[in-house]
């Protein structure tokens, strides 16, 4: 597979401020790459610097296995939409998408051919003579790709394009988004602090944290394994329980950590390399992880009780907030909308338990809260 | 609407329609009168169109009419060459903390009358003044050299006037242009040359325009800085519509100058809209 995009520990740093701290990355071509990470993280100054916009302070960007080094932003092969989108208001939509082949001096008929086309691939067909504030947001945001595709960059970088639209259109230009990705072929390197967008569309996604990349991996991977506990955290919802580890035990060849949870609850869960028994872990179980009311012939279950304090109902994505007897932490529980726990009320105490393969452990950072 | 609003609104009106009818309305329709009426050869005043005449027939006049015309429009398209770099740094280069204190520090000289300001560029440009003392203690000359009076300095003279009523229209405007449209053309394979012409421009073409009109009308109105850093040779016509009222006393003719003007500012700013399609009512906004 032929890498479209390489970036070789690349740096960048402001003064006495490092945005991005050597981080290194390979889109094979036709991919859609996202990077993930909350505001501040860093990802933006990664993307300028792809598109040119910055040039890093260390490491290297290759685009087709070309060195940018140097080449400036109207000069590399990748294009960027930008976060509003940059639709120039003064003119109609086929000018606006005619702009980049206007530059490269194309022929007339060569422009007004390829603007059809390209019109008719991101579904506006004879849009060409609409003033770009008469579309709808997600017709803008398919004009801005438009723009961007007709020059056919070998990346087209997207940064954050679905922030500014409403809940109801953001569902629905995702998985447009995705197809007409999957239609068109071109390498898509999309950031984001959306973890929902960069999961449902993406083939890798990079987490990024501090100006770093926590793990690079596939979407079902970072859910299901994450490498670090700020992945876990952040990709999906987690519940994070201090725990501390006493002992290690081989069943049927895998092997199990002991662990005893502050609140006095024996547990067991799936052992990582590295973890030595006495010391401090941070369980981490998914809201969707917790069964309630288990069968009592599951033998290897992991049980404890809690009390309900609400429920949050939001349809399929309904929740208990829980709380564990004698003690004010706070448990998150997915509640099935199946009608089986229909009697259960705030204040009710309900059994409840987990796989021991479904928890995920790691060292606690020095400081427990 | 009631009884009471429909009052409240003639109060806060009627200053404004009294100002408009007795300062402006009155005395042009007064002034429009005494153009066309012109004294007969017996001396009996009468409706007439020989203020005009005098106007077509007297090379004088119109070339000075055409002069100023064609000067209001170099100064113009001169001030926005100026201007629009200067409002571009201020607005998108310079850090935001300066931004202020930068626009500050052009306003600064027109908290000055324009007469004092004149004086200065007179002191600087004099046969004995600042520069060429300069220059004769620098060696550079050997004898002095009048830079007043010509029609250079008389240009520069307006532009240097006109340059703030240019600059705060196209402040506003840059202020309103997201960067992200320029970073977008440079992106989409734009250089230095085509993002100026086809985004930046025609981006700022409201202000651009509001600006012209302003600086246009003052320019061609202009008395003082015409006179006094053009000399005899600076010919500009409001100079002509002086002389008949205050030297000659010609009223009529005076009148039939200054609507000649009028209907010359009027002509050459409706085609400016005409040809940068841009509506009056949009740019005074």
């Amino acid at each position: 597979m032929q890498t479209d995009l390489s970036v070789i520990n690349v740096t960048k740093t402001f003064k006495d401020f490092t945005a991005v701290e050597s981080v290194s990355f390979d889109v094979e071509k036709g991919r859609f790459f996202s990077i993930l990470g909350p505001s501040g993280c860093g990802k933006t100054t990664l993307l300028r610097m792809i598109s040119g916009f910055f040039e890093p302070t260390g490491g290297v960007i290759e685009i087709n296995g070309k060195n940018m080094a140097g080449i400036p932003p109207n000069k590399r092969p990748v294009n960027l939409i930008f976060q509003n989108l940059a639709l120039f208001p003064m003119m109609n939509v086929g000018q606006n998408i005619a702009f980049g082949l206007e530059r490269k001096r194309e022929k007339r008929v060569v422009i007004q051919r390829k603007t059809a086309e390209i019109l008719e691939r991101v579904g506006l067909p004879g849009f060409e003579k609409k003033k770009v504030d008469q579309l709808s947001g997600g017709q803008r945001q398919r004009v801005a790709i438009a723009r961007s595709l007709i020059l056919e960059p070998a990346v087209l970088l997207l940064d954050e394009p679905l922030g500014a639209l409403d809940l109801k259109l953001r569902e629905q230009m995702k998985i447009e988004l995705k197809t007409l990705q999957t239609q068109v072929g071109t390498t898509f390197v999309y950031i984001t602090h959306d973890q929902s967008e960069a999961l449902v569309m993406s083939d890798h996604v990079a987490v990024m944290n501090k100006g770093r990349f926590e793990q690079v991996d596939t979407p079902r991977n970072l859910y299901a394994k994450p490498l670090t506990p700020f992945v876990a955290r952040f990709v999906g919802e987690n519940n994070q329980w201090p725990a501390k580890m006493t002992g290690i035990d081989t069943i049927d060849g895998g092997k199990l950590a002991s662990i005893v949870t502050f609140e006095g609850h024996a547990f067991k869960a799936v052992m990582k390399t590295g973890l030595k028994p006495g010391e401090a872990v941070d369980l981490f179980l998914r809201p969707e992880s917790i069964v309630l009311e288990p069968d009592p012939a599951m033998e290897t279950l992991n049980r404890f009780s809690i009390r309900v304090q609400s429920i949050l109902f939001d349809g399929a994505n309904s929740r208990l907030l829980a709380l564990l007897p004698e003690s004010d932490r706070e448990i998150q529980i997915s509640l099935p909308q199946t009608r089986q726990f229909d009697h259960i009320q705030p204040g009710s105490r309900v059994e409840a338990g987990w796989n021991p393969e479904s928890g995920i452990l790691f060292p606690a950072k020095p400081v427990t809260p | 609407m009631n009884k009471s609003m429909r009052w409240g609104l003639l109060i806060f009106i009627l200053p404004v329609l009294v100002w408009l009818l007795l300062l402006i309305v009155l005395p042009q329709v007064d002034m429009a009168i005494m153009a066309i009426r012109a004294d007969n050869e017996f001396g009996e005043t009468g409706f007439s169109l020989a203020n005009f005449r005098v106007f077509f027939s007297e090379p004088i006049y119109w070339r000075t009419f055409a002069r100023t015309a064609i000067f209001s429009v170099l100064v113009t398209f001169l001030t926005f060459l100026i201007t629009m770099p200067v409002a571009f740094y201020i607005t998108k280069v310079v850090s935001p903390r300066f931004q202020g204190f930068l626009t500050v520090l052009t306003l600064l000289p027109f908290w000055v009358s324009e007469l004092v300001r004149v004086y200065g560029w007179m002191i600087l440009l004099r046969e004995s003044g600042v520069i060429n003392h300069f220059l004769i203690k620098s060696g550079i000359l050997n004898k002095p050299v009048e830079l007043l009076y010509n029609d250079a300095t008389m240009v520069m003279g307006l532009v240097y006037t006109s340059m703030l009523f240019m600059l705060v229209p196209l402040l506003s405007v840059l202020e309103n242009l997201d960067n992200n449209l320029i970073e977008a053309a440079y992106d989409l394979g734009g250089n230095v040359w085509s993002i100026t012409v086809k985004i930046i421009i025609p981006y700022c073409l409201p202000g651009i325009v509001s600006g012209s009109i302003v600086v246009f009308m003052l320019t061609l109105g202009n008395y003082l800085t015409p006179n006094l850093m053009g000399g005899k040779n600076g010919l500009w016509f409001t100079e002509q519509i002086y002389n008949q009222f205050i030297a000659s006393f010609n009223w009529n003719q005076g009148s039939a100058f200054g609507f000649l003007l009028l209907i010359l500012s009027s002509a050459i700013i409706w085609i400016g809209l005409k040809l940068t399609r841009q509506s009056l009512g949009k740019v005074v906004q």
